[in-house]
């Protein structure tokens, strides 16, 4: 495919996405104007949701609302950039989180591949670890970082969401890059015992590089659950600044300001994307170990 | 010819007239696989492809099948063109991966184009277990094929093909994966298949032996760009008659020093190895 | 695929070092919760947990249920609409295109943020918002994993069923359905625990009461850490109740993988 040709499709890719997104809209506005005003109830279940403009404002609210001010006082910010702020906020916390997920996962990782029985021993406990719902958990850590103390160190409130925010991050990357490190061919690995080259160059110059296929989509979706997971914990940590607060806060608000909660759902999505897009942008320089690999 | 299942069709069964494929790569130069070819297949006849890779035999076998579409030229099958030819269930296919569905056992492989085609159970199973018989894998009817060794997945391919008593088979090197020894057990059941059957079969193959010993006549073809270079033909007697003692006959011999000098044609001159140390 | 470990002596295999390692991790938390007199509100060890939950079973139970009612209606819906969908897009590439941007947003949508929209949506006095946060959380992962084995058939494949002229219909339901079943058991895998979780994260934003979240949430407000972490346990349990149904479903159903 030429450069031209990539590039249409590109172009129509994103066109048809636009659409989509489009479809949707449409579909809301269509269901609130033609759908019942308490919903579609079957034997006392509410299958599909109110219509009220509370219960499902307009998108144009919505997206009207982005600009005005959060609250009545005069200082007050538009919402839009109350948003941003705590969407930056958050994407930060989720970064470490994700970096520390991630450094976790490839340790975990490589000593599963290099000792059978700690693959054994580990892996069904790292499966199990996601069965276990951090939200739960939260404030537990945080009551334990509050009691770590070295020196000049102090535990912030943040290093907690992060650390719940890698929770989530490191399972992806256990699970793909020990994958990905048992990948090689039979045939590499027995070529490379020809040449007499021990376990480390062995995982430098063969299983690293062969694990970049399965290593990048567990990041991925690393980023994704490091996003969540940050979301989730800055709400029961109840830690200020970042968008899972502003979730809390606007929701209480829906009485009598049905747009405003959606603004941060918006910038929750958008923080998620961002992180999937920095993700992509890693791979565009891993491609040259990439061309085996088979586009899902 | 008066006790066999398929009747011949009076036409020729295969016709192609100066056949191209040229494909288009992406980073510029095309490849043409196929130039200007022409071949027919008689009824009942038995056609090796021949030639080194690249030289266009699986894409001309592709093209009769329909699996693909000429650049140029015209491909007729029973006086159709191929496409129709296809739609009508003329010909059976067996592919140089065996290409057995995992999931069903033998005797479900073999049923599968009765399937697909509405017949109904009953005649089904018997047909399967006829062709099960065939080609000598009755106790395997309920295996899976990752239950079988190569040679035996290809042979169940191979009954497959016949399920539908095709008038002409394509057989795209299908015993490329095998052994020398099971090689040659399933050419000679291939050739009491066919004369059984009386089929006319186009097969890609890149052994010699093995197109002189199976053939009525020997397509050998040259690569870039693909090309029929020669067509011999090779009576090496009635099809019913070939048995193991062939291999050692003097005719066949004469057969296959032929066609390896047609393959080795266009070497450079010198380079028979004359050492010159 | 040939049969797991199923039979005694390779189940013991598979089972003995993770079970050792749990048991071993479990004893060196209560050694050390004891050793170092660590508070119950910090840490509590796991004999008191395990009391806790012995004394409590009924009620764990009872969260059990209800919020295991949500997560499986949840996994049940989520996955039927994300194997249909992951069919159309499998069919209709503009469909697969328009629909890209809305669930790579579902993907990365944390559930608390959709959670008190949807109960404004529906009522705070249903439970169709958890387990309408269930089927989101289940349809992403089935989704992609469904679209993904769809789109596996090998060639040989493809080729064997126009050679028989083979009708579009007849061609998926013979060759790319039975390819694509191992990849929506992959992702019926992952679905599982995750509608557990995301059910009971659910639960913290409102709705009826019970369900393990909200039991979890009274419990650590009324200072009951120990029986806090005995409903947390309840949630691991119904976690792995669901991925081994998942597991044994796949087993069940599938004999032979695509190979």
């Amino acid at each position: 495919m030429t450069h031209a040709r990539r590039g249409q499709v590109r172009g129509r890719r994103i066109l048809t996405g636009a659409l989509g997104v489009a479809a949707l809209a449409a579909l809301w506005e269509l269901y609130k104007l033609l759908g019942p005003a308490e919903g579609v109830v079957v034997g006392g279940i509410t299958l599909l949701p109110r219509t009220s403009d509370l219960a499902m404002p307009h998108v144009w609210v919505m997206a009207a609302r982005a600009f005005e001010p959060v609250t009545g006082a005069s200082n007050a910010i538009p919402l839009w950039q109350a948003v941003l702020e705590g969407s930056l906020f958050t994407l930060g916390i989720a970064a470490v989180g994700w970096l520390a997920g991630v450094t976790v996962g490839l340790l975990l990782a490589l000593l599963m591949q290099r000792f059978r029985l700690a693959e054994s021993a580990v892996l069904p406990w790292i499966v199990l670890s996601q069965t276990v719902p951090l939200i739960a958990l939260a404030p537990l850590v945080r009551r334990w970082g509050s009691q770590i103390q070295f020196g000049e160190f102090t535990w912030a409130s943040w290093m907690s969401v992060a650390l719940i925010a890698s929770y989530l991050a490191f399972f992806p990357v256990a699970v793909g890059a020990l994958r990905g490190l048992a990948s090689p061919d039979a045939n590499h690995v027995d070529l490379m015992h020809c040449y007499a080259v021990g376990w480390w160059k062995t995982l430098w110059r063969l299983r690293l590089p062969a694990s970049i296929g399965y290593l990048l989509p567990a990041l991925r979706l690393a980023a994704a659950s490091a996003v969540i997971g940050t979301v989730v914990a800055e709400v029961s940590i109840g830690l200020r600044g970042g968008i899972g607060r502003l979730i809390v806060e606007y929701a209480g608000a829906a009485g009598g300001d049905p747009g405003k909660p959606w603004a941060p759902i918006f910038g929750s999505i958008a923080v998620g994307l961002v992180a999937a897009g920095f993700v992509a942008l890693i791979g565009l320089f891993l491609r040259r170990f990439r061309r085996g690999e088979v586009a899902a | 010819m008066n006790n066999h299942p398929a009747q011949p069709d009076p036409a020729l069964a295969v016709e192609v007239t100066g056949v191209s494929r040229v494909f288009t790569v992406r980073k510029g130069a095309d490849v043409t696989a196929l130039d200007n070819v022409s071949l027919t297949v008689a009824p009942g006849e038995f056609v090796s492809l021949i030639g080194p890779s690249g030289c266009g035999k699986s894409t001309l076998l592709r093209l009769i099948a329909d699996l693909d579409t000429p650049t140029a030229g015209e491909i007729k099958v029973f006086g159709k063109a191929a496409r129709q030819a296809r739609i009508d269930q003329d010909y059976g296919i067996a592919f140089q991966q065996a290409g057995l569905l995992p999931w069903r056992t033998v005797a479900g492989n073999i049923e599968l184009p009765l399937e697909l085609h509405g017949t109904s159970r009953p005649v089904r199973r018997a047909r399967a277990a006829d062709l099960i018989a065939l080609v000598g894998l009755s106790d395997f009817a309920d295996k899976y094929p990752d239950q079988l060794s190569g040679g035996m997945q290809q042979r169940v391919a191979i009954a497959r093909s016949l399920a539908e008593s095709p008038s002409l088979l394509l057989m795209d090197e299908p015993f490329g994966a095998l052994d020398e020894m099971t090689r040659e057990r399933m050419q000679n059941e291939l050739v009491r298949i066919c004369a059984e059957t009386r089929a006319a079969v186009v097969f890609v193959t890149h052994s010699i032996p093995e197109a002189v010993f199976l053939s009525d006549r020997v397509v050998v073809m040259s690569p870039r760009p693909g090309r029929i270079r020669d067509v011999l033909s090779v009576s090496l007697g009635d099809q019913a008659q070939r048995g193991e003692n062939l291999r050692e006959d003097e005719s066949f011999f004469q057969g296959v020093s032929r066609v390896r000098e047609l393959l080795h044609g266009e070497a450079p001159a010198g380079a028979r190895g004359v050492e010159t140390r | 695929m040939r049969p797991g470990p199923i039979s005694g002596a390779g189940l013991a295999r598979t089972a003995l070092p993770p079970v050792l390692l749990g048991v071993a991790a479990v004893l060196l938390w209560q050694w050390a919760v004891v050793a170092f007199e660590i508070k119950s509100f910090i840490l509590p060890g796991p004999f008191l947990i395990g009391e806790e939950f012995a004394a409590n079973l009924q009620n764990v139970v009872n969260g059990m249920t209800v919020t295991g009612r949500n997560a499986l209606i949840g996994l049940l819906v989520g996955a039927v609409l994300g194997i249909l969908a992951a069919i159309v897009a499998a069919l209709l590439r503009t469909v697969d295109e328009m629909g890209a941007p809305i669930v790579a947003s579902i993907a990365v949508v944390p559930i608390v943020a959709l959670a008190p929209v949807l109960y404004t949506m529906f009522g705070a006095g249903a439970e169709t918002a958890r387990q309408i946060v269930a089927g989101l959380a289940v349809f992403v992962p089935v989704y992609f994993n469904t679209l993904k084995g769809l789109r596996q058939v090998r060639p040989v494949h493809r080729d064997l069923m126009r050679s028989y002229a083979a009708t579009s219909w007849q061609a998926t339901k013979t060759v790319t359905l039975p390819t694509a079943l191992p990849f929506v058991f992959t992702g019926l895998r992952i679905a599982s625990s995750l509608a557990v979780i995301s059910a009971l994260i659910a639960e913290y934003f409102g709705g009826p009461v019970g369900g393990l979240g909200k039991s979890i949430t009274s419990s650590a407000s009324g200072s009951n850490y120990g029986l806090a972490w005995a409903y947390v346990l309840g949630s691991i349990l119904l976690g792995l109740l669901f991925y081994a149904a998942a597991l044994g479903l796949e087993k069940l159903v599938s004999r032979r993988t695509s190979g």
